[in-house]
């Protein structure tokens, strides 16, 4: 279906320099919809959550939000922004059928916040500062699902499904200034900086900030030039790149893409391009034209919004530890390592780890399960870390059994895929599948005999003094067991036997 | 005259889906120019101390509690859609409009 010709990613690269720009929309988790009274909820009925506003009915009178300000101001503070002294909303006109009122509000050139910066850190450490332009407030538009097609999409369908319900769920909308000098780090940067985002407004509690319900979505600016000039090349924007993975990809398809226009002698094209998941593409949308003719004005049956300072600076009193800052005080309270911590937080289970610890493990035991353990399970699994349902006590409790020798490491990580099957607690699980322990010395003692029967020569080496052979005894007495002896227990037991004291 | 011309107001329906023939456009073109210019005259009596305003209320932030107020069923929010199916409203096919 899609035709595009791409050059490699390192071609482009070396003939052409990108420049980045994003516009992410978050959805704020207000109990309310940004100018109606009726519940913000993701997943009800279709069209339970509105009423006259939220339907745009002719003569109803659109009210603010007050919570939606503040998150919007906490937003604005957490990205460095300025708060604006005086604000106003919007209306951006255009005909479409997620909108019932034919215009969003919105705000345009006034938005709350603006000029600020967001400290970006790279899978290896390297900060990049991202400019912030600006953020705004605007209303979210409904659902819409095209019916008829071959594919659900809006091309070929024969009619379209509207539900209203998240018509009107407040949005802040973070604008960023060009991004200039990422070079071929900027798939990298982009999947980096939407992170960054999401982990803002996660922290900040504004946003559930889950992508896969559309809480933070991302509409990514491409644009390349050759190296060594300043003027930027025609940029192509493209929507709903609705995942970290996604915005990563979508970056670096579209550098390719532009990169092979650019290489056929043709300008670009400044449109918007729709992003497909499953072939990993961008296809192109309307072009940009006179579409784009919102002809906004000042929303009339709205006042402005002042945010007076002392207002600011008490929002600004309640903002919670950045997560940069965080970051540095969890990894000098952990004692972990640069490259371990790195790893920790590469893999998403900062908190994941921090709840472990604060259940009661010590930070080496919850990294070692999360990092050794549950992260790789995540991955085979296609799921976050965090969404596997592994609860910090369930790993608390295994490491105590672990430490009271009741099981041993290898059987704990099978206690573990049980649980993560639904068998049940660890205790049941080591009840059920008879995991505990051999530390009844008796068949220990007959094991340990046959092992040393079967390899005299060891031994022998150890009576000599030669501890590192212990192991293949060990080994013996742990396979005839079938890796249900206590290896310490084995080990003393070996000693004992053969009079050896260390 | 203001520079309101036909082209103007031809670019001005198309964006407002409203169709408009030859005629209409002429006379349109004419009076938009005049209430203009109409419009005009109010801000040449403003002097350079009266800063330019969208809102003529002096009100700000009138704002609302985060609380749950009342919300249709969907039988009754769907009570005026020309069609609608499974509890939506019901559109035609969008792109064909382009």
């Amino acid at each position: 279906m899609n035709t595009d010709a791409v050059l490699s990613f390192d071609e482009a690269m070396e003939k052409y320099d990108p420049v980045l720009g994003f516009e992410v929309h978050v959805e704020l988790n207000t109990k309310t919809k940004m100018f109606s009274s009726a519940p913000n909820v993701f997943g009800d009925e279709p069209n339970t959550n509105v009423n006259e506003v939220d339907l745009g009915m002719p003569g109803v009178l659109p009210v603010v939000n007050r919570t939606a300000i503040e998150s919007s101001i906490k937003i604005g503070l957490a990205l460095n922004c300025k708060i604006a002294e005086s604000c106003r909303f919007a209306r951006k006109q255009y005909f479409y059928p997620d909108t019932p009122k034919n215009f969003q509000t919105s705000q345009y050139d006034e938005p709350i916040a603006y000029d600020g910066y967001l400290d970006v850190e790279l899978e290896d450490g390297t900060v990049f500062r991202v400019e912030i332009e600006r953020a705004h407030m605007e209303e979210d538009a409904g659902k819409l699902t095209h019916m008829g097609g071959a594919t659900g999409r809006i091309q070929g369908a024969d009619f379209s499904l509207v539900d209203y319900n998240r018509a009107g769920v407040p949005l802040v909308e973070i604008v960023t200034k060009p991004i200039e000098g990422a070079g071929s780090r900027a798939p990298e940067l982009a999947k980096a900086y939407v992170a960054a985002v999401r982990e803002i407004v996660k922290n900040l509690g504004v946003s559930d900030a889950k992508m896969e319900r559309g809480n933070v979505r991302c509409d990514a600016n491409v644009s390349l030039r050759p190296h060594g000039r300043e003027r930027f090349g025609i940029r192509s924007e493209t929507k709903n790149v609705n995942s970290l993975r996604a915005v990563e990809h979508a970056v670096r398809y579209e550098i390719q893409r532009h990169a092979a226009v650019l290489d056929s002698g043709e300008p670009v094209i400044q449109e918007t391009r729709h992003w497909h998941e499953d072939t990993r593409t961008t296809t192109s949308g309307r072009a940009k034209s006179d579409a784009d003719d919102y002809r906004y004005f000042p929303e009339p049956d709205l006042v402005p919004v002042v945010a007076s300072r002392e207002w600011v600076e008490q929002i600004r009193a309640t903002l919670p530890e950045p997560p940069a800052e965080r970051r540095k005080r969890l990894k000098a309270d952990w004692g972990y390592s640069d490259l371990e911590f790195r790893d920790v937080v590469n893999a998403g289970v900062l908190d994941e780890i921090e709840e472990t610890i604060a259940a009661g493990a010590t930070a080496s035991v919850a990294r070692k399960w999360w990092m050794g353990e549950i992260v790789g399970r995540a991955k085979a699994a296609d799921v976050d870390p965090g969404q596997l349902g592994v609860e910090a006590a369930t790993v608390v409790e295994l490491s105590r059994m672990v430490e009271a020798g009741k099981i041993n490491n290898k059987m704990a990580s099978q206690v573990l895929d049980g649980v993560l099957a639904g068998e049940g607690t660890p205790e049941e699980i080591v009840e059920k599948r008879g995991l505990a322990v051999v530390s009844d010395d008796g068949p220990l003692l007959e094991a340990i005999d046959a092992a040393l029967a079967a390899q005299p020569d060891v031994a022998e080496k150890i009576r000599g003094g030669k501890m590192q052979a212990i192991g293949a005894i060990v080994g013996g007495v742990m396979k005839a067991t079938r890796g249900q002896a206590d290896a310490g227990r084995v080990k003393e037991l070996i000693l004992e036997k053969l009079g050896v004291s260390v | 005259m203001a520079a309101i011309n036909r082209d103007d107001v031809a670019h001005l329906a198309r964006l407002a889906h409203i169709e408009m023939s030859a005629e209409e456009l002429d006379r349109m073109a004419g009076e938009l120019a005049v209430i203009v210019d109409s419009v005009k005259s109010v801000s040449e009596a403003a002097g350079d101390d009266v800063p330019a305003t969208s809102h003529p209320i002096p009100l700000t932030n009138v704002f609302r509690d985060d609380v749950v107020g009342h919300t249709f069923t969907a039988k009754q929010a769907l009570s005026g859609a020309p069609d609608s199916d499974e509890n939506r409203f019901k559109v035609p096919a969008i792109l064909d409009e382009a």
